[in-house]
């Protein structure tokens, strides 16, 4: 196949990229983009292949289909609850192979093996040395972000799972190590663009290590509450390494596409970060909710009383309301109780009761993990709501159910200037005529801060695994 | 805190600073409310309604004005008649009285207040604003106002005030003119206009032609250029020449029409003469003139305050206490608007006289003991007008969505992007172009993701960084022992389950999402 083929190939691919993810604006063009994404990657994977100097067709094609077929499997069993995981897992496959990619594109360039767009590039490669400095920076670079982005993810994955502690990890002096890991990758640097290539792979296999390191280490110093903020900050890297694996093979379509990738989880970050009213830096530096949170928990010493109540108040609550709000947390999704949030969902809906959902923008462990959840419950997703959209009818709202969350309903976070999540947008439950929060035990969320929204006067706390007691609940609504 | 409620001791007054909803309201924001027997016995809110309320009636007078922190009344402090004593005496250091004070004209009630070291709010000394509106208890008396001085008004005139044609024959409808626009005017016009009369309007400020309008009343229009709006949507003094235009407007006017209802006022000054007695010659036997301007000298030459007077033939009304003629509909506009200033005044912390709110700083006429009256100016002018030369209110910077960059920012990436220009061969620069490029179009079209599909978008964006395995196919051609292929080929195989992996899951995820 002809270079300008290929080219034509690429740039349609790109448009396809750029269609899917326009395509997830909304739930209506959401599947269609997804099979934008598809048949672009098709296209772009066939192009590839056919091109002229790609002749291990065997092995290729072995490992497309083995890889192909994994991945198909995992996604098939994969519980919805366990997103996040997933999600985590696959960032750390692209972190893995842009580490590859990178040390065996330098490999390559010692054994003559080049590729189209490299080799047109190779006249001036070898002619300029600016340019090959900056051809070694690439692939330095690209190496080093895929190395952050593969263990980061594993971490992650192991924290999302439970296999690590999602507590912080707090060594001393870490911002030191971090800055540390990174002065020594740029000198590293420096040695790998003056060496010779034959001595050259030592200080790039040395970063790549060093690069590793700093991955564990960056996640591990990061609280479970932050972690919707560190996997879309991860598929970010992910983006990176991929653009920076574009730039080391000359190829545009890989840098396009690294580019929107990286931009995307970028936003991401960002819009978590807002709303959690904590800057970029602060989360990455990590170490939240580890000691802040006592003090205002400790701050007034009044006598704390919260009101109890079972599951068949509850029924009756919801039987006499004419509006009702669902809060879910990620204690619905540890209980798996959407099933029967959408079975109490219907009956109420079927009895002519408003029921609505409002979703924090981190309730969960990754964006819009919630909206998940409940899609997969198959709750319609027109009355799942945005904090912003729903928060002022509160006030108008019978009972709202919290169900498994507590720092996204914390009015702490809009009173108590004092408490380390001030200023934090929350979920405005207290204004509510009644709030019922489904809680396993009077324990502090994962910012370690205490609620006063247990104390409030409209509060009921329903003690228990979220899953019984809204089974217990559909039965009593159901007599 | 507690707040009492005294009865109005003001002769012939009727209304009262709390009705039974609005202490619900009261006690719901945190006070205890005590209440003068019978306080609102003429307004037709018994005793028993406020007991139900949630208030305690207390019978000693001296105990109630003892015990209170916050005394709420209707009319200023004056003698009581019972008690024999001033109003003010009964009030003690540290207390908060609010009430309608009239700062302008009463400096030496001022004084007498500030003596007691006390804290004064006048409510009709709240600054007009629009975030102040409801407490606005000047407008809503002169709301009421404007409706009883056509009441007044149709009770003396002899006849009907809307047309019919009867079997007897027909009769005309009333005419009616309304001087001044404002709250009362405005009131006066509707109220008119829905019994059936001709209403006209004449105002000196033409901005409110198209209020008055909408009230169902022709506008009076001279021939003369000039505008009348004065600071915080009062009128100002006009010019002679414009006076006598007006003038002349008016004993034509005064001819022809059966009512006049005069509601002109210019702040701090005496009310300007526009009926004059010849006007009053010129009108109907059996016509009327109701002057809302009485209190401050009346607009009326023949105006009596407090008093009905036949002139000519001509009725001329100069009540002062008309919202108090309407004492149920006025105390609970009153009640509602001094629980509105009070709910500002329990911001965080409870009650607070914080003199840094506007609202609150022009309310409060004495501070613990010190006149603070007449209160620094507004900063920006209360209603504002069109053409105004001054500072225009900048627009809110958003600091929500995408489209949020800085000038250092830019400047800093312009230089960073000419130095990459400046040290980088042509090639680097194509891809860079390309990247920086993708990096926008990714950044324009992912604001636009609603935020229900987040993860959606993250599995889509996971499974096309698969991309990477494009870098491992052309790398993957050579012998099958050497490094080179077989880290490629594991890389294949990784971003294979990721492509594969990402995909499946989106579209599992997405066919989930259903309405």
């Amino acid at each position: 196949m002809s270079t300008g083929v290929l080219t034509a190939s690429y740039i349609g691919a790109s448009i396809l990229f750029i269609l899917s993810l326009g395509g997830l604006s909304n739930q209506q063009t959401a599947q269609r983009g997804s099979t934008f994404g598809i048949i672009g990657m098709a296209v772009a994977i066939i192009a590839t292949t056919l091109s002229d100097q790609i002749t291990g067709y065997g092995v290729l094609g072995l490992m497309v289909i083995i890889g192909g077929a994994i991945g198909l499997f995992l996604a098939s069993r994969v519980e919805m609850t366990q997103m996040p995981e997933l999600v985590a897992i696959l960032h750390s496959f692209v972190g893995l192979a842009a580490v590859l990619v990178g040390v065996s594109s330098f490999l390559g360039a010692g054994e003559g093996v080049s590729n189209v767009f490299a080799g047109l590039a190779s006249g001036s490669q070898h002619a300029s040395g600016a340019a090959k400095t900056i051809h070694d920076i690439e692939i330095f670079l690209g190496v080093f972000i895929g190395g952050v982005t593969f263990t980061g993810s594993v971490v992650a994955f192991g924290k999302l799972n439970g296999r690590i502690s999602s507590k912080p990890l707090m060594l001393p002096g870490r911002h030191l190590l971090n800055l540390g890991i990174i002065i020594g990758s740029v000198i590293l640097g420096v040695v790998f663009v003056q060496s010779e290539h034959s001595s050259a792979l030592i200080p790039l296999l040395i970063m790549t290590a060093l690069s590793f390191v700093l991955g564990v280490h960056l996640v591990m110093a990061i609280g479970g509450a932050d972690m919707p903020v560190v996997v879309s900050m991860l598929n970010s890297y992910s983006g990176w390494a991929a653009a920076a694996t574009g730039f080391m093979l000359s190829n545009d379509l890989l840098i396009i596409v690294g580019a929107l990738v990286g931009s995307s989880g970028a936003i991401l970050s960002y819009i978590m970060c807002r709303a959690m009213n904590r800057s970029f830096v602060s989360v990455i530096l990590g170490g939240f909710g580890t000691g802040t949170g006592t003090s205002s928990a400790s701050a007034d010493d009044g006598p704390k009383e919260y009101v109890a109540t079972n599951a068949d108040e509850v029924a009756d609550m919801l039987n006499d309301a004419n509006n009702v709000i669902i809060v879910p947390g990620y204690g619905m999704a540890v209980a798996q109780a959407q099933n029967t949030v959408n079975e109490i969902t219907r009956i109420l809906r079927d009895k002519g009761t408003q029921v609505r959902f409002g979703i924090h923008p981190v309730a969960g462990r990754l964006p819009g993990h919630m909206n998940v959840l409940l899609a997969e419950a198959k709750v319609p997703y027109d009355i799942v709501m945005e904090m912003d959209e729903i928060n002022e009818d509160f006030p108008k709202t019978d009972v709202v159910l919290v169900i498994g969350a507590n720092d996204i309903v914390n009015p702490g976070a809009a009173e108590d200037t004092s408490s380390p999540i001030y200023g934090m947008p929350v979920l405005e439950v207290w204004n509510a005529t009644t709030a019922v929060i489904l809680k396993r035990s009077m324990a502090t969320g994962y910012a370690g801060v205490d609620n006063p929204l247990f104390y409030k006067e409209n509060s009921r706390m329903l003690f228990g695994d979220a899953r019984e007691s809204m089974d217990t609940v559909l039965g009593s609504l159901k007599k | 805190m507690k707040i009492g409620i005294p009865k109005e001791i003001h002769p012939g007054e009727q209304r009262v600073a709390a009705t039974p909803d609005s202490i619900i309201k009261l006690i719901k924001l945190g006070f205890e409310v005590s209440v003068e027997t019978n306080a609102g016995a003429n307004a037709a809110l018994s005793d028993a309604a406020y007991l139900e309320s949630g208030a305690t009636i207390v019978n000693d007078i001296k105990a109630l004005w003892d015990d209170s922190d916050i005394i709420l009344k209707v009319r200023s402090p004056e003698k009581h008649p019972q008690l024999d004593v001033d109003e003010i005496d009964l009030l003690h250091e540290g207390q908060n009285l609010i009430c309608f004070i009239q700062p302008a004209q009463n400096q030496e009630l001022l004084e007498r207040l500030a003596a007691k070291k006390i804290t004064v709010q006048a409510i009709d000394a709240v600054p007009r604003i629009s975030r102040a509106q409801k407490m606005d208890a000047l407008s809503s008396m002169a709301n009421i106002a404007g409706y009883r001085a056509i009441m007044e008004a149709a009770h003396v005139f002899g006849r009907f005030f809307t047309g019919q044609i009867t079997a007897a024959g027909r009769v005309p409808p009333a005419k009616v003119m309304v001087i001044g626009a404002g709250v009362a005017g405005l009131s006066a016009v509707g109220t008119a206009n829905s019994l059936g009369a001709i209403v006209r309007a004449f105002d000196t400020r033409p901005e409110v032609k198209e209020q008055v309008e909408s009230m169902g009343a022709e506008f009076l229009e001279l021939e003369f250029e000039e505008d009348g709006s004065g600071e915080g949507g009062y009128a100002k003094v006009m010019s002679k020449e414009f006076i006598d235009a007006e003038m002349a407007l008016f004993k034509e006017q005064a001819a022809e029409v059966d009512i006049i209802v005069t509601t002109a006022l210019i702040p701090g000054k005496p009310a300007p003469k526009l009926i004059t007695t010849e006007m009053v010659k010129v009108m109907k036997e059996g016509s009327v003139v109701v002057d809302l301007a009485a209190e401050n000298g009346g607009n009326c030459e023949l105006t009596e305050k407090n008093k009905a007077v036949v002139k000519n033939g001509v009725t001329i009304i100069g009540y002062t206490d008309l919202p108090s003629r309407l004492p149920t509909q006025s105390s609970q506009l009153y009640s509602s608007n001094l629980v509105h200033l009070l709910s500002d005044m329990c911001k965080d912390e409870g009650f607070k006289v914080d003199m840094e709110d506007d609202v609150i700083r022009g309310a409060t006429v004495v501070h613990q003991g010190e006149v603070s009256w007449p209160p620094p100016p507004l900063k920006v002018p209360a209603i504002a007008k069109p053409q105004q030369t001054a500072e225009p209110i900048k627009p809110k910077e958003e600091d929500t969505g995408p489209k949020k960059l800085n000038l250092p920012v830019l400047i800093g990436a312009a230089a960073i992007f000419m130095g990459i220009g400046y040290a980088s061969p042509p090639d680097f620069l194509s891809h860079f172009i390309v990247f920086v490029l993708a990096c926008f179009i990714g950044y324009q079209v992912v604001w636009n993701v609603t935020p229900a599909l987040h993860t959606p978008l993250m599995s889509v964006t996971n499974a096309i960084s698969g991309i990477i395995v494009i870098g491992a196919i052309l790398q993957i051609s050579g012998p099958i022992d050497s490094p080179v292929t077989i880290l490629a080929a594991i890389a294949v195989l990784i971003a294979s389950i990721n492509i594969g992996g990402g995909f499946a899951v989106t579209q599992r995820m997405l066919r989930m999402f259903r309405r």
